[in-house]
């Protein structure tokens, strides 16, 4: 028998359990949630006909209305920036494409006239092809397969060549091999640019050169020599990592935290220490001390309020799905920016490489 | 049963490199015999989850889209196979083309957004290197 006070109750009571389940519908689409033994939501799953009540057909123009980009910082090598409203899926590629897709110029061919160096000849070819090379790739072009050659639309040639002495004028008991020899380092800056036939013309002097010309290529003693030359094709790093033009491309979702209770006094100050700093601050508000969520995205989730057994309860650690924050150090062969653009800019050539594929098929 | 069942292979080759006389195909399309267009693998060479994820995402997103998943064969061979299934009658081709030229459109949004956003940082820090002298 329900009596009338009851049967509000159960309605408010509905409201209550609908209003949850729709929460937990927006929390199984927007976040990936990270418990203390595993992680919940992980993949994408807003596809048309997965959620009833809602429209996941793709929609350009909402889409267009969601996604914004906002970078963070930005110097000559490096750029944080953070893109939201995508999927993990492009995000993903972009980050591949970064790694692996958008091509350099670095030394494939090192042709050895002389090296009476103790660093062989390949381990020297191979240091030599990790050396970044400052040339814009854009202006050049892959080279063809099975041209040994090379032309100047393809090929940029470095020479190399120092020769270890003694130094005459050392004092006669020094040991400081910087005073004893001449030459005794082979720096970067001892390479120097061979131009192909019309490569002056175009480009200025100084412009083609290693990024930086201090790094350490090999150490000699007197009566050593190195003497080689050196070929810079265009190439991606998905043949050799040399060409990838990133130190690294990396992203990380935006951390969500929430605290499912209000958390006051000691507790607040150990919460606040269980974070990484600025991320929960702790307010005096009418002599108590209360912990609040400050900065959520300083957090590198190092989880350890789980080993806390109160407030292990208290708090919910979430990523919003959909927002990224890239970070791309650039080896110096192109600023961060232009790397970015121009991995999209490859994303956008495969599609179309397919389409016309498509096309040239339906045409038959 | 099984005998009966041939395979049905469409190559399509373009010439994508330059060398002389060499044809590299790019895209196959592999198809039962005895189904009509709208089951279709297609085969797509020098491919990996790179493309793969993200165009299996846009044409996830078409409702008239019924399956589609892609694979790395083997990680030796790069390529991918990419098989869509459409309800009723519609042909695969065309979420297949659909996919493609939406990842277009989102990877040219998202080129023009960066770009403003670049430009628009730049400024800013220009202006305040400005406020500074």
């Amino acid at each position: 028998m329900i009596s009338a006070h009851a049967s509000v109750r159960y309605s408010d009571h509905v409201e209550e359990l609908k209003m949850a389940a729709a929460q937990a519908v927006e929390e199984m689409r927007t976040r990936v949630v990270l418990g203390e033994f595993g992680v919940r939501n992980v993949h994408t799953t807003d596809f048309p006909g997965n959620y009833s009540g809602y429209d996941d057909a793709w929609d350009q123009d909402r889409f267009e209305k969601n996604f914004r980009v906002d970078v963070v910082h930005m110097d000559e090598s490096s750029l944080e920036f953070d893109m939201v409203g995508i999927d993990a899926a492009i995000a993903n590629a972009f980050r591949r494409i970064l790694l692996a897709e958008v091509p350099t110029m670095a030394v494939e061919k090192v042709l050895v006239y002389n090296n009476t160096s103790i660093v062989q000849d390949e381990i020297l070819a191979h240091r030599l092809g990790l050396i970044p090379i400052h040339a814009d790739p854009r202006l050049f072009e892959y080279r063809n397969q099975g041209d040994e050659e090379g032309t100047e639309i393809d090929t940029l040639q470095f020479r190399l060549q120092v020769r270890c002495t003694r130094n005459p004028h050392a004092a006669k008991d020094s040991s400081d091999p910087n005073e004893l020899y001449v030459n005794h380092k082979v720096y970067t800056r001892h390479m120097t640019w061979v131009p192909l036939g019309n490569q002056a013309d175009l480009f200025p002097e100084g412009t083609i050169r290693p990024v930086h010309d201090d790094i350490l290529i090999a150490q000699l003693r007197p009566g050593q020599e190195i003497d080689l030359l050196m070929h810079c094709v265009k190439g991606i790093g998905k043949d050799h990592a040399k060409f990838s033009p990133v130190a690294t491309a990396s992203y990380r979702l935006l951390p969500d935290i929430t605290l499912l209770e209000p958390v006051e006094g000691e507790a607040a100050v150990e919460l606040s220490r269980c974070f990484s700093p600025g991320v929960i601050e702790v307010q005096e508000i009418q002599g108590k001390k209360v912990a609040r969520v400050a900065n959520p995205r300083l957090d590198t989730f190092s989880r350890e309020v789980f080993r806390n057994e109160k407030l292990k309860k208290v708090v919910r650690l979430a990523r919003v799905r959909d927002h990224y924050i890239f970070s791309v150090e650039s080896t110096g062969v192109l600023p961060p920016d232009v790397l970015v653009s121009e991995a999209i800019k490859v994303l956008m050539g495969k599609c179309r490489r397919f389409l016309d594929e498509l096309d040239a098929v339906q045409m038959d | 049963m099984e005998e009966d069942q041939e395979l049905e292979r469409k190559m399509s080759g373009v010439k994508t490199s330059m060398a002389e006389g060499e044809r590299k195909t790019a895209l196959e399309m592999v198809q039962a015999a005895g189904t009509d267009r709208h089951c279709v693998t297609f085969v797509l060479h020098e491919e990996d989850h790179t493309l793969g994820n993200s165009l299996r995402y846009m044409i996830m997103k078409n409702p008239e889209v019924e399956f589609c998943g892609y694979t790395t064969t083997h990680p030796s061979e790069s390529k991918i196979n990419l098989r869509i299934q459409t309800r009723g009658a519609l042909p695969a081709v065309e979420p297949f083309q659909r996919g493609l030229t939406e990842l277009m459109n989102v990877c040219q949004h998202v080129l023009d957004k960066f770009e403003a956003s670049i430009k628009e940082y730049k400024d800013q820090k220009a202006n305040r290197n400005e406020a500074t002298f």
